[in-house]
C-alpha cells in the first residue's frame, strides 16, 4: 500500500514510505517535522501552503506526497542563507509585512516567484500576483510594501 | 512616566518577527508530543434534528481506534455544558453541551468524537459512525425566529427569545420625536464569518501519575479558558490545570470563547492517559467558529430645524445562533446599544434588541463587535438625514459632535466618555482627501456619465470595559483588570509577564518598550511572557482592544512598584535618604550630585545578593499588580471612502481611503498603523462582499474560502492615515484602543460612498453586502420609478 518517495527539501534528500494519500503539506509538517508551512484552507484558496516546487510556487496542500518523488523543494525555513535573511524576508520585517505570520510563509514563497518572474513589478503586479495568498491582519497594505523592498534590495544585488 | 523617553512612540521592527519569517513560530498544531492521538468530530448535516439513535460499533471496529465517545458518554461522565460569561436579566440559559444528545440546532453541531492513532485513521472511523435522525424544520434569521409558528429550537426559550433587553428613555425618546424630521430606515447587518488564517486547534495532555492536564489550545485567554474549563465543564482543580496559548495565527474575537471541541479533547486526554490533538479544516471552521454580525434592525433618527439631533430610536433583532456562545449576550447590549451616542451630543436615545436563538452557528464577538453595528446605523441615519437636509454630510455631523470642552461627557446610554475632540480628525481627513477638490471632481465625473461617492464615517469606539465592578453589575460573569508580574533578574535582566495575549498584535515589541522605557535599560534586556497560565499569575486575555490599555498598564503599575523597592536599596546604599534619591535613565542618584549614583543592575544584584539591605526589607525584586481601569476608553476618529461605482455592471471600485484615527498616546506607530490597515480591509470587505449565507433549510452556502468573498490584495487600495492625539486620562500611559478602529468605522464609511455615488440614480439605501447584484438591481429598480 505505501509507496517509498525520496524528495530533496531544502538541499536534503529524504526518503520515506507513505500512505499514497498523503498530502505533500502533512509529508512536509508531520514526517520531516518542517511545521513552517501552514495549513489554512485544506482546499487551495488561502495559500498560507505556497513552497516552490521544482522552481515553481504551488500549493502543497494540493500536492500528494507521491507525486512529490523526485522533486526539488524549497519551505520557509530553507530560504535564509547561513544566518543571512532572504531580502523577501527582511523585507516583510522592516515593512511590518506581517502581524500573527501565520500566512507569512506562503506569502513569502509566493514573492519569491514573483519577483523572479518580474524583478520589477507595479504596486498593481505585486496585488495580482498575491491574489492567490490571503491575509486577514494586514489589509495587503504593507506586504506589497514589503515586496516592493525586497524587489528593489535585489534589483541592486 | 513615559513620556519624553526614547521607546515610547517609536516604530521600532518587531521583536517575533524573525520566528515568523523564517517559518518557526510554534502555533497549537505545531507542538508535537509523543503518543498523540488525533480526534476526528462527527457533525450534524441537519440544521435541526432529534437524534434517533448513535451507532458506533463499526467505528470502533476500525483499524487505528482509540476510542469513541457520544454526547450520551459525556453526560454519563458528568461533563458540564460550555457556560455563558454574560448574563442579563430574564436571559434564558438553554443548556449547549459540548456533543448533542437529544437534539442537534446547527449544521456543524458535533454529535460524536472518534480519536484513533492517526488523523487518517480518525477521519476514516468518524466516517463509519451511523446516525439516525429526525429532521425538523429550521429557522435561521432573526426575524422570522420570533414569528407565531417558527420552530423552537430550546423548549425552555418560548419563541425562541434569548432575552429582551433595552437602554434609553422610551418616553423620552418619543416626545423629542415630535415635531422633528425623522429619517427612518431598516438595515440588515448581515453575518460575517471570522476566518482567522490559523484554524482553531487544540492539544490536551492528561499526566496519570501528577494529575496534571495541559492544553494547548489557540485562545486569546488562556486563563479564561482554564477557569471555565476547570469550573464549570469539566470539574478539573484550576490549580491542576494549565492552559498554553503559543502562537496564535489571529483571533478576531473568535478565539475568545470556550468551544466544544477543546472540551472534548481535554476530557478525552483524561479518559485515555494519552494526548489527545485536534485541528480544524477550514469547513469546520466556517460550521462551527463563532460567527459576527447579523442584526435586523429598524431605526429611526429626528432632526431639529437646524439639523441638531434630537432623538434616536433603534430597535434590532439581534441573531444569537443556536446556542449561547461564552460572551454572546454582551454583544448586540452593552457593546451595541450603549454606543448609539455616537460622538453626537443626542438628547434623547431609546434602544431596544431581541436575542434571538436561530439554527445557525452560534453569533458572539467578532472584530469591533456590537460598535460596527452601532457605527454603521449612526452614519447610514447621519447621512440620510444630510441628504433629507441637503447638507452636506461632513456638516452634518460637526454640527452634532460633542464639543471638546463637554468631556467626561455622560451619553444617555449609560456611557461617560472619557476624553475627546472630534473636530481635529474631520478637519484633518478632509484636508487629506482634499475634500473641494473631491467634490469638484465628483460634479466633473457626473457630467461624464461617471459615479464617483465620498462616504463618511464619524465614528466612536469603546474599549475595554471597566470598571469590574460596574461590568459585574451589567451581567459580567468575571472581572475586566488585567495582571501583569514583573521580574527583574540578579543581573538587571528583566522578565515581563503579561495576562494579555499576543496574536498579531505586537505585545513582545510595544510591551517591553514600556518596560525598558520605565526601567531605563536596554530594549534588549526586557523579554515578555504570554500565553501560559503555569508563568502568568492570572489574566483577562486580549480581545476588545483592551491589551495596551488594561495590560499594559498593569505593567505600569508593577514597574513603579520595582523602581520604588529599588530606590529604597540604592538610598541604603548611597547613604542618602530615600527621599533625595531619584531614578532617571537607568541610574539612582542623590539629587544634586548624579555622581553619588548606583546603576539598576547595582541595585537588582544587591536586591539579590542581600548582603547590605535596608533593614526589613526583603531581598529579591519583582512585583505583580492587578490594574482595574475606572473606565473604558473611547477612540474616535474619521474615516472617508472614495468609490466609484459602475453603473452597468454594479462594480465598486475602492478609488481612496483616508482614515484619521485618535487612540490617545501611541506606543509603536507602525503597528498602529498595520492593526488599521488590517481592519479597514474587514470593514471594506464587509461593505461590499463579506457574507454568510444560510439557505431557508439552515444549510451554510457560504462554507468554503470559494464561497465567502473574503478581500484579496488586488480589490484594495493603499491606505491614507493619520492621527491626532487626545490621551486618555483613564490609563497611566493615555493611550486608547486601537486594534478595531479600522473595522468600526470603515463599513459605514464605504456604504455611504456607495451610496452618495448613486445617489443622482436615486437610490438612497441598499442592504449590504454592497455587491454588484444588488447595486444593479438598485439602480434598475430606481429608474422604474421605485425607490430601491
Amino acid at each position: 500500500m505505501n509507496r517509498a518517495i525520496s524528495v530533496t527539501v531544502n538541499g536534503k534528500t529524504h526518503k520515506h514510505e507513505v500512505e499514497p494519500r498523503l498530502l505533500l503539506v502533512h509529508y512536509l509538517r508531520d514526517v520531516l517535522n518542517l511545521t513552517g508551512t501552514h495549513v489554512g484552507c485544506d482546499t487551495s484558496q488561502c495559500g498560507a501552503c505556497t513552497i516552490i516546487m521544482n522552481d515553481m510556487a504551488v500549493k502543497c496542500c494540493t500536492v500528494l506526497a507521491v507525486q512529490a518523488n523526485g522533486s526539488k523543494i524549497l519551505t520557509i525555513e530553507g530560504l535564509a542563507k547561513d544566518g543571512q535573511l532572504h531580502p523577501i524576508q527582511e523585507g516583510f520585517w522592516e515593512e511590518h509585512g506581517l502581524q500573527c505570520g501565520f500566512c507569512t510563509p506562503g506569502m513569502i514563497m509566493q514573492a519569491l516567484q514573483m519577483l523572479q518572474r518580474n524583478p520589477k513589478p507595479t504596486d498593481a503586479e505585486i496585488r495580482r500576483g498575491l491574489e492567490g495568498n490571503l491575509c486577514r491582519c494586514t489589509g495587503y497594505h504593507n506586504i506589497v510594501k514589503a515586496i516592493q523592498y525586497a524587489a528593489k534590495k535585489m534589483a541592486r544585488k | 512616566m513615559a513620556t519624553g523617553t526614547k521607546l515610547f512612540g517609536s516604530s521600532i521592527k518587531r521583536r517575533e518577527d524573525p520566528r515568523f519569517i523564517t517559518g518557526k513560530g510554534i502555533y497549537t498544531d505545531d507542538v508535537k508530543l509523543p503518543g498523540t492521538t488525533c480526534a476526528a468530530f462527527v457533525r450534524s448535516p441537519h440544521a435541526h434534528a432529534r437524534i434517533k439513535s448513535v451507532n458506533v460499533v463499526k467505528t470502533k471496529a476500525s483499524p487505528g481506534v482509540v476510542a469513541v465517545f457520544t454526547g450520551r458518554d459525556l453526560a454519563n461522565a458528568k461533563v458540564g455544558g460550555l457556560p455563558c460569561g454574560w448574563l442579563l436579566p430574564g436571559i434564558k440559559l438553554p443548556p449547549h453541551p459540548a456533543l448533542a444528545v437529544e437534539t442537534v440546532r446547527y449544521v456543524g453541531d458535533a454529535v460524536a468524537v472518534v480519536i484513533a492513532e492517526s488523523a487518517f485513521a480518525a477521519k476514516d472511523a468518524a466516517e463509519k459512525v451511523e446516525i439516525q435522525y429526525e429532521v425538523l424544520p429550521a429557522v435561521t434569521d432573526g426575524l422570522s425566529a420570533v414569528q407565531q409558528g417558527a420552530p423552537t429550537l430550546h423548549s425552555d426559550a418560548p419563541g425562541n427569545i434569548c432575552f429582551t433587553w433595552s437602554i434609553g428613555d422610551k418616553e423620552k425618546t418619543e416626545s423629542a420625536f415630535r415635531g422633528a424630521t425623522i429619517v427612518k430606515q431598516h438595515l440588515v447587518n448581515q453575518r460575517l464569518i471570522p476566518n482567522a488564517m490559523e484554524p482553531r486547534a487544540s492539544l490536551a495532555s492528561y499526566e496519570p501519575a501528577t494529575g496534571d492536564l495541559t492544553l494547548w489550545v489557540t485562545s486569546q485567554n488562556p486563563h479564561v479558558h482554564r477557569l471555565l474549563m476547570a469550573a464549570f465543564v469539566l470539574g478539573i482543580p484550576e490549580h491542576k490545570m494549565r492552559v498554553i496559548a503559543p502562537d496564535v495565527g489571529g483571533g478576531f474575537g473568535s478565539k475568545i470563547f470556550v468551544y466544544p471541541e477543546e472540551v472534548v479533547v481535554a476530557w478525552a486526554s483524561r479518559q485515555l492517559g494519552r494526548p489527545v490533538k485536534w485541528t480544524a479544516e477550514r469547513r469546520e471552521s466556517y460550521m462551527t467558529d463563532a460567527h459576527g454580525r447579523d442584526h435586523i434592525t429598524d431605526a429611526e433618527m429626528g432632526f431639529s430645524k437646524d439639523g441638531k439631533i434630537i432623538g434616536l430610536r433603534v430597535k434590532t433583532h439581534a441573531n444569537l445562533g443556536a446556542y449561547l456562545s461564552t460572551f454572546a449576550p454582551l454583544i448586540p447590549t452593552y457593546l451595541y446599544g450603549t454606543l448609539l451616542s455616537g460622538l453626537y451630543a443626542i438628547p434623547a436615545i431609546y434602544c431596544e434588541v431581541v436575542g434571538v436563538f436561530t439554527n445557525t452557528t452560534p453569533v458572539d464577538a467578532y472584530r469591533g463587535a456590537g460598535r460596527p453595528e452601532a457605527t454603521y446605523l449612526l452614519e447610514r441615519l447621519m447621512d440620510l438625514g444630510a441628504r433629507a437636509r441637503k447638507t452636506d454630510p461632513a456638516e452634518i455631523r460637526r454640527k452634532n459632535f460633542i464639543p471638546a470642552d463637554k468631556f467626561p461627557y455622560q451619553t444617555p446610554v449609560a456611557l461617560a466618555y472619557d476624553s475627546g475632540n472630534y473636530g481635529p480628525a474631520l478637519d484633518r481627513a478632509l484636508s487629506m482627501a482634499d475634500y473641494r477638490k473631491l467634490r469638484a471632481e465628483q460634479e466633473r465625473l457626473r457630467r461624464e456619465g461617471r459615479y464617483l461617492g465620498i462616504g463618511f464615517s464619524t465614528y466612536i469606539e469603546a474599549c475595554g470595559p471597566a470598571p469590574s465592578q460596574v461590568a459585574g453589575a451589567l451581567g459580567a460573569q468575571a472581572g475586566l483588570w488585567e495582571s501583569a508580574h514583573v521580574r527583574v533578574h540578579p543581573t538587571g535582566k528583566v522578565t515581563i509577564y503579561t495576562g494579555s495575549h499576543s496574536h498579531g498584535q505586537g505585545h513582545e515589541t510595544t510591551f517591553t518598550q514600556i518596560g525598558a522605557d520605565e526601567l531605563g535599560i536596554p530594549w534588549e534586556d526586557v523579554e515578555l511572557v504570554h500565553g501560559d497560565t503555569a508563568a502568568i499569575p492570572f489574566g483577562m486575555g486580549s480581545y476588545g482592544s483592551r491589551s495596551t490599555a488594561v495590560g499594559g498598564s498593569a505593567i505600569v503599575m508593577s514597574l513603579n512598584k520595582i523602581k520604588e523597592k529599588g530606590r529604597k536599596i540604592a538610598a541604603h546604599l548611597l547613604e542618602a535618604a530615600e527621599g533625595d534619591v531619584v531614578f532617571e535613565d537607568g541610574k539612582y542618584f542623590v539629587r544634586g550630585a548624579p555622581s553619588r549614583a548606583k546603576t539598576f543592575q547595582e541595585v537588582a544584584l544587591m536586591a539579590y545578593l542581600a548582603h547590605n539591605m535596608p533593614p526589613g526589607l526583603e531581598p529579591g525584586l519583582e512585583a505583580t499588580s492587578f490594574f482595574d481601569p475606572p473606565n473604558f476608553t473611547f477612540p474616535f476618529g474619521t474615516h472617508i471612502a472614495v468609490a466609484e461605482v459602475d453603473p452597468e455592471t454594479g462594480q465598486v471600485k475602492i478609488v481612496r481611503y483616508v482614515a484619521v484615527d485618535d487612540v490617545g498616546r501611541v506606543v509603536n506607530p507602525m503597528i498602529v498603523d498595520g492593526m488599521v490597515h488590517g481592519g479597514i480591509a474587514q470593514g471594506v470587505a464587509q461593505a461590499l462582499w463579506e457574507s454568510g449565507v444560510y439557505d431557508s433549510s439552515g444549510q451554510l452556502l457560504t462554507g468554503t474560502m470559494m464561497d465567502y468573498a473574503l478581500p484579496k490584495a488586488d480589490q484594495l487600495p493603499f491606505f491614507e492615515t493619520d492621527r491626532t492625539e487626545t490621551p486618555s486620562p483613564v490609563n497611566p500611559l493615555g493611550v486608547k484602543g486601537a486594534g478595531e478602529t479600522g473595522t468600526i468605522a470603515s463599513t459605514a464609511a464605504v456604504a455611504n460612498a456607495v451610496m452618495d455615488a448613486l445617489a443622482p440614480l436615486g437610490v438612497s439605501h441598499i442592504d449590504l453586502p454592497l455587491t454588484p447584484d444588488r447595486i444593479w438591481r438598485a439602480i434598475r429598480d430606481a429608474k422604474k420609478g421605485g425607490r430601491a
